[in-house]
């Protein structure tokens, strides 16, 4: 039952981009089309759920056992960009055109806040292994959920008459602006 | 006069947050309030500025292949160095801001400035461009946090300005609020900029 909560919760209620401001970075850069947008889903969906076991391990097997938690930052920061490196290789290796879609923002993955975000959350909520991992998972999909449907907006938007002012960012701003709306109607629902 | 170039460039014409449009996940999630865009704005500020610093002074002895490991445990430090102070001096805010102050090492500003400046710039020069840089943001937040204060809480700085009779739209302190005021002010911009642009071109043509 916790760990339905805390799915419900990660994706619709305190949705990461949304409501929480995580990940705007990527949330904006790669939103251009459905298929990256999907594929840069996919990629942090996975970087995250094993940061959020690495970090949870990290945290109570080291930090705490030698009593040097004030080294958090440092120490979940280096763990992700080490993470971030090995799944650049492995979809390197297995597929190339994912590879070149995801371009420059799969690095960049590393200084997405979502991930160290996601891994301070659960030392801060002090869920416990299962619910870290379930918790990661879960906004990530959050994530997911956001850009691919900005993806879709966005696409149509192509088409639209915008005035020069608005175009680019800002008119992608104030669409954020509308689905964030749109994702307030979940809160309370818990 | 270099440095005061480096001063004025971060402040206006690449202002990270309405020019380059980097750092933004604490443009809009701090800024409820001034005080906190402020805070927020000045906390980011000194860790760029110690990380310029530092990472300009070590730049001929840092080898070319692990220079991004490098910058991020460096940043990395500045970050705990000023999130302890905050939370030393200034509970309140360290209370307000609240994860998004560790999360300070994952913002694009600075190891996008420590990459493409400071790590090809003398100390002085990197110091000023964190400056710069460091002001430029903390004035787009100020900003943005003064707006969204007015019409979402209806005072500014906590100071009650319209009255009691003023009803709050409460939506622009929430998250919603955030990436509609950031939109319009976006676009507003924009829109002077293109205006100057066409009276230049008109005044040249008149010539």
């Amino acid at each position: 039952m916790n760990l339905i909560l805390i799915v419900v919760g990660a994706v619709l209620i305190n949705n990461f981009v949304l409501v929480k401001f995580l990940g705007i970075c990527p949330f904006l850069g790669v939103s251009k089309k459905v298929e990256t947008a999907i594929g840069m889903g996919a990629a942090v969906i996975f970087v995250m759920t094993l940061a959020s076991a690495i970090t949870y391990v990290v945290q109570y097997a080291i930090l705490e056992k030698f009593n040097i938690a004030y080294l958090q930052t440092i120490a979940f920061i280096l763990v992700i960009a080490a993470l971030v490196q090995f799944v650049e290789l492995v979809i390197k290796k297995i597929s190339p055109s994912l590879y070149q879609a995801l371009g420059v923002y799969l690095p960049l993955i590393t200084t997405n806040c979502a991930v160290l975000g996601a891994a301070i959350i659960n030392i801060q909520n002090e869920y416990n292994f299962i619910e870290s991992i379930v918790f990661g998972a879960a906004a990530a999909a959050g994530f997911t959920l956001a850009i691919v449907l900005f993806a879709a907006i966005r696409e149509r938007m192509e088409y639209s008459p915008i005035p020069k002012a608005l175009q680019g960012f800002p008119i992608a701003l104030i669409t954020a602006s509308l689905m964030s709306i749109a994702f307030m109607g979940f809160s309370g629902m818990i | 006069m270099g440095v005061f170039r480096h001063l004025k460039n971060g402040i206006l014409s690449e202002n990270p947050t309405f020019r380059l449009v980097i750092g933004m996940c604490p443009t809009l999630a701090v800024t409820t309030s001034a005080v906190n865009g402020l805070g927020m704005g000045l906390s980011t500020m000194a860790v760029l500025v110690g990380s310029n610093v530092a990472l300009s002074a070590m730049r001929k002895i840092v080898p070319d292949q692990i220079r991004i490991p490098i910058f991020v445990v460096v940043i990395a430090s500045f970050v705990t160095i000023v999130s302890m102070l905050l939370e030393a001096f200034v509970p309140s805010l360290f209370e307000a801001l609240g994860i998004y102050i560790p999360l300070i090492v994952v913002n694009c500003i600075i190891i996008q400035r420590a990459e493409a400046f400071a790590n090809q710039n003398s100390v002085l020069n990197s110091m000023a461009d964190g400056i710069g840089m460091g002001l430029g943001f903390t004035l787009s937040l100020t900003v943005l946090g003064i707006i969204r204060e007015i019409l979402g809480a209806g005072s500014v700085f906590g100071i009650s300005l319209l009255g009691a009779s003023y009803e709050p739209a409460m939506i622009f302190i929430q998250p919603p609020g955030a990436f509609l005021t950031l939109g319009v002010l976006m676009g507003l911009v924009n829109f002077i900029e293109y205006k100057c642009k066409e009276k230049k071109v008109q005044a040249g043509e008149k010539q």
